[in-house]
């Protein structure tokens, strides 16, 4: 069923009967030519790519739990291309182009909104930083303007412009960065997919590879065992588990990052802010919500949930921002679990198990990558060569010196 | 979290900082055949594990040693602390 404002209009006259469920609910096959392995953003993309732009048939995504229910519908919703490092940006630039023709591509209202995202200065060395990565943004083809004090001020009154220590010198705002309705991408995606044939699997979790002679044959899951030409892994947090099935080491710990929405305001935050003196990042949902994040809680985690110390860190740098917000209530928190990788950057590769893919690494910044990586996976299943925005995502870049370092840190996941 | 630091008793988590996996310990030597190899698997692939996992914690705001934790990093439970230094030391290690 194609969605459209008539559609929308019919129903409502005649009672919301014509709407049927968004995707078919199928049991697994005996095989498939493609396998993919997690139903969170990443994988439901590159089935849909695989499908509609590699000519891919018999594809299925396999999920363990619901759709949404992992990173993709966890996340606090921010895209954006304003990377540094010429191994990123061309990367997320495709991918910041993809989200602006989505919704028409997708046929599915994913709430797109370009609001605008502007990093906070405090300092002169900020500033100095802020004019490079721009300039960087704007050779590679994003954009970027350096605001002073006053620009800022026009955009945002309400900030704490006088703090002592942390004075806001200005921003650097990148107007085509914004946010995305994150579970309506997995709906969407998910659907569009569908439409094309691709089967989705939900409540199938993969329990181990089949692999002879060096060749993934298929995957072990709790409905049985599906056949596959190709297995491609997506699973965002869970990568080093379900690496670990195919005997390999991946270099990624698995980090828990904690996410927070206010009870509804009226309109406060026109787009997105980040603060540049503490770790702490905030936007309004539609509904009213203030939703925020700040850092990682820092230590190897599974538990899908943080602890107080990080909740006490990212409301304090919040409320030192934007001092209106301390009488503001949390309405809830929760956590993800991410692939914190050695580097900061992700991965999209081969393995050396023939027939065996891996897309992971994401740390907290996959969600605004949905598109280009699945892009990038489904041409590199189709194809055997990477995408030539994702040549630089190699599983054995520390081996030959080719970290992407965006932060410079090291091989420090949890400071990434 | 609260870690049983074994000289100070129980400890908010919140004073240390987290360095990762306690296999860092273990730093090969420099001059062995295949070094390139074993380095580049002593600091980039490390024990990613969901269930126990020995890690090194720094309590930074305390008295500056560094613990070997065993932890469960899916409850978070922690069941074990020793000092790094000991752990080192059973190992052989120089301290
Ligand atoms: C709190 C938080 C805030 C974030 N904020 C942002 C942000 O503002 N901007 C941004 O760009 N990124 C952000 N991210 C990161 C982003 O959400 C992730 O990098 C991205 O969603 C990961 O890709 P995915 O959507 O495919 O992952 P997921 O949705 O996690 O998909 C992976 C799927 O694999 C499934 N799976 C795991 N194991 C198996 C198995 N054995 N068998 C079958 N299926 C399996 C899981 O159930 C899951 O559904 C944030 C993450 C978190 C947690």
């Amino acid at each position: 069923m194609h969605y459209s404002g008539f559609r929308v209009i019919k129903e409502a006259l005649t009672g919301h009967k014509g709407w049927g469920p968004a995707w078919r609910d199928v049991a697994p096959q005996k095989d498939y030519d493609y396998v993919i392995i997690g139903g969170g953003g990443h994988g439901l993309a590159a089935a849909y790519y695989l499908a509609r732009e590699f000519g891919g048939k018999r594809i299925a995504v396999v999920e363990k739990g619901w759709l949404g229910g992992g990173n993709v519908g966890r996340n606090t919703t921010i895209v954006r291309s304003n990377y540094l490092l010429d191994g990123n940006a061309p990367f997320y630039e495709f991918s910041l182009k993809l989200w602006e023709g989505l919704e028409k591509e997708l046929n599915y209202n994913a709430m797109v909104s370009q609001r605008g995202i502007l990093n906070l200065v405090h300092t002169d060395a900020q500033r100095d930083a802020a004019r490079r990565r721009g300039n960087a943004m704007i050779l590679n083809g994003s954009d970027a303007e350096l605001l002073d004090t006053e620009g800022v001020r026009k955009l945002y009154p309400f900030l704490n412009y006088d703090n002592a220590r942390f004075p806001i010198k200005g921003g650097l705002l990148h107007r085509r960065g914004g946010t995305v309705r994150h579970d309506a991408v997995a709906w969407g995606y998910a659907r569009a997919a569908d439409r094309l044939g691709v089967d989705i699997i939900q409540n199938c979790e993969v329990t181990g590879f089949k692999i002879e002679a060096g060749k993934v044959l298929g995957v072990e899951t709790t409905r049985g065992y599906i056949g596959a030409g190709k297995v491609a892994s997506s699973v965002a947090g869970s990568s080093s588990r379900v690496m670990a099935m195919a005997g390999m080491r991946v270099p990624i710990e698995s980090h828990v990052l904690q996410a927070f929405v206010s009870e509804a305001l009226k309109p406060t935050i026109p787009g997105v802010i980040t603060y540049g003196a503490g770790h702490f990042y905030c936007s309004q949902s539609d509904k009213g919500g203030l939703v925020f994040g700040g850092d990682i809680d820092g230590y190897n985690s599974y538990a899908s949930r943080g602890n107080l110390p990080v909740v006490e860190d990212v409301i304090e740098s919040g409320v030192s921002l934007i001092p209106a917000i301390g009488r503001v209530r949390l309405l809830r928190s929760w956590g993800g679990i991410m692939d914190m990788s050695m580097d900061g950057s992700p991965f999209i590769d081969k393995t050396h198990i023939e027939g065996l893919y891996f897309n992971g690494g994401w740390c907290y910044g996959g969600f605004k990558a949905t598109p280009a990586a699945g892009w990038c996976l489904a041409h590199l299943l189709a194809k055997d060569t990477p995408h030539e925005t994702a040549t630089a995502y190699r599983l054995d870049r520390f081996r030959t010196g080719h970290a992407v370092d965006e932060k410079g840190q090291g091989a420090q996941p949890n400071l990434h | 979290m609260l870690i049983p630091h074994p000289l100070l008793g129980l400890r908010d988590a919140a004073e240390f900082t987290y360095l990762g996996d306690a296999a860092l310990i273990e730093r090969p030597e420099g001059d062995i055949e295949n070094a390139q190899d074993v380095f580049h698997n002593y600091l980039f692939l490390r024990d990613n594990p969901a269930g126990e996992h020995r890690e090194l914690w720094f309590h930074e705001q305390g008295d500056r040693s560094w613990l070997v934790v065993t932890r469960n990093t899916v409850t978070h439970e922690i069941i074990k602390a020793e000092l790094a230094r000991d752990v080192a030391i059973q190992k052989g290690r120089s301290t």
